[in-house]
């Protein structure tokens, strides 16, 4: 049976910190294989074999460079600004745990005697509570770059800062949608109401929307600006040198993509119900397995964003931030409205349905029209332009005495 | 650790936890690890050069205005979330859709805006 909001705050102290102590565990040790694991998938991928020295498989290798992370000297370049410094891998890591605590792993369980949901902690503003720890986090980056004074490291904390901030907006409205379905915004509730089909599906616009942004917030490639090698050293960790603050911020990096792929587990590709050839057996979503369910569906997640990672180069800052304010936003703000009258309509009688779907095709069709117009006009512009620059260069060949190339070229005519 | 403050109890207990071990992690780590500092080494390290002047970089204003930008942005979700909740339930109706286009419309005044004004362009 799936849990509800009351079902949380009743367990005894025991349960509550098994559940803390498995969620750490989990993720601790997620990350420590999650590296090696991408590692080698990646390694694959590209036609090499990756880590293969410690361990069967290299398995231990992130261990072994964790142990060498926590032992290596650390250093305190003399400029830094030594609170900030140092608290800001915390401010990092802290809140990207926490984010993970509102995924439920499944239904409602029996352990030790008691029944109990298999999730930490729900709350009412699950979602928010989700994106409001994503938001913290953006302060450690900040705090990061500004306190190493360093110029690349502060370029490459603003960059980044204005990168999540305004991935996150996109993000937030992709989940209003979900929200107007599910009517909740607890977590365990809305994979309750994924029951006939998963939001990912019914809701695909938002969920390619998420997809996008997924990789935005948790700063993945394509999006990976904040740490540009090629133009920012090491974006806002330059000043980390490889101690145990660069595995801590590391580490926070890494749980925002495991908080991501949880996310979009969640909320859009049914939480821990089983996939549909298994869900036809009546079992599939009772007791312990919903938890392999969501652990493979995790884990499928994380491949996705390994090999958009292998396939995709990264983008140049503007696009990246066009891409942002000028499509995702818009498209978003656009497609709940269009969810919402949708669902008015066909909830509410006639008479009124009919009037609002003529206001809605109408104001479409304004829209349309009105952003068509601009395009064409500005085809045109160019095209114009194109024309007059060729016929002038066409007068003088030599260009102000210049050798210039021969001007029949295909971009002189604007095609 | 019931009632509906409960979980919120959790989640500042699981915040405390977390910054006790990483707290924890921090100190190991400083009573292991060797600590030989020398000039070279307390050097910024910027591209590997030695760093010439201040630390500071100038960054270009459009930062601040991507900040104001996400205030507007982050408010309007904050408003879109409670209104997408209470959308379906019995009582509100087309009423409360015009009045969301409406606050939508102002919203997206906002970003046509900046959009006329070429602040959300990045050359």
């Amino acid at each position: 049976m799936g849990a509800t909001l009351a079902d949380f705050g009743r367990d005894p102290l025991g349960i509550t910190l098994v559940k803390a102590v498995f969620l750490f565990l989990f993720l601790s040790l997620g990350v420590v294989f999650g590296v090696w694991f991408e590692r080698k998938l990646i390694s694959r991928m590209q036609n090499r074999i990756g880590p293969n020295r410690a361990g069967p498989f290299g398995i231990l290798q992130s261990v072994a460079d964790a142990i060498k992370m926590g032992l290596k000297e650390d250093l305190f370049p003399n400029t830094v600004d030594k609170v900030l410094y140092l608290l800001a891998p915390v401010i990092m890591v802290v809140p990207a745990f926490v984010a993970f605590s509102i995924v439920p792993f499944g239904p409602k369980v029996w352990m030790f005697g008691h029944q109990t949901p298999l999730q930490l902690v729900d709350l009412p503003v699950a979602v928010l509570f989700m994106l409001a720890m994503g938001a913290i986090s953006v302060y450690g980056v900040v705090l990061a770059g500004w306190s190493s004074r360093s110029p690349y490291a502060l370029l490459g904390g603003l960059r980044s800062a204005a990168q999540v901030v305004s991935y996150e907006i996109a993000m937030g409205l992709s989940f209003v949608a979900v929200c107007i379905f599910a009517g909740t915004l607890s977590t365990s509730e809305i994979v309750n109401a994924q029951t006939p089909l998963w939001y990912g599906i019914m809701l695909l616009p938002s969920f390619l929307v998420y997809v996008v942004c997924m990789f935005g917030e948790a700063a993945r490639i394509p999006f990976d600006l904040p740490e540009g090698e090629g133009e920012l050293v090491g974006g806002f960790q330059t000043e980390y040198s490889s101690s145990l603050k660069f595995a801590l911020i590391m580490m926070g990096e890494y749980l925002h993509t495991f908080t991501a792929s949880g996310i979009a587990v969640t909320l859009f590709m049914g939480g821990w119900r089983a996939p549909f050839p298994i869900s036809l057996w009546a079992g599939a979503n009772e007791g312990w397995w919903p938890m392999l369910w969501f652990f493979i569906k995790f884990v499928l997640t994380f491949c996705f964003i390994i090999w958009v990672r292998a396939s995709l180069p990264r983008v140049r800052y503007d696009q990246l931030m066009s891409l942002g304010w000028k499509v995702l936003i818009p498209v978003n703000l656009g497609w709940i409205l269009l969810v919402a009258a949708v669902r008015t309509i066909t909830q509410s009688p006639g008479v009124v349905s009919i009037a609002l779907g003529v206001v809605i095709a109408v104001g479409v069709l304004a829209i349309w029209m009105r952003f068509d117009t601009a395009g064409l006009r500005r085809r045109e512009a160019r095209k114009a332009q194109a024309d007059a620059e060729f016929e002038e260069l066409g007068e003088e060949p030599t260009a102000g005495g210049f050798p210039v190339p021969p001007l029949d070229l295909p971009h002189y005519h604007g095609r | 650790m019931d009632g509906y403050f409960g979980s919120y109890a959790v989640v500042g207990a699981l915040l405390l936890i977390g910054v006790g071990i990483f707290a924890g992690a921090m100190t190991a780590n400083r009573l292991l690890r060797p600590h030989r500092p020398t000039p070279e080494k307390l050097l910024t390290y910027e591209c590997g050069v030695d760093p010439v002047g201040e630390g500071w970089a100038q960054s270009h204003v459009r930062y601040y205005v991507f900040a104001y930008l996400y205030v507007v942005f982050a408010v309007d979700a904050v408003f879109l979330f409670p209104w997408a909740t209470v959308f379906a339930a019995p009582g509100f109706g087309v009423a409360t859709l015009v009045e969301m286009f409406v606050f939508l419309g102002f919203i997206a005044l906002g970003i046509v805006y900046a959009w006329r004004k070429n602040v959300l362009g990045w050359t």
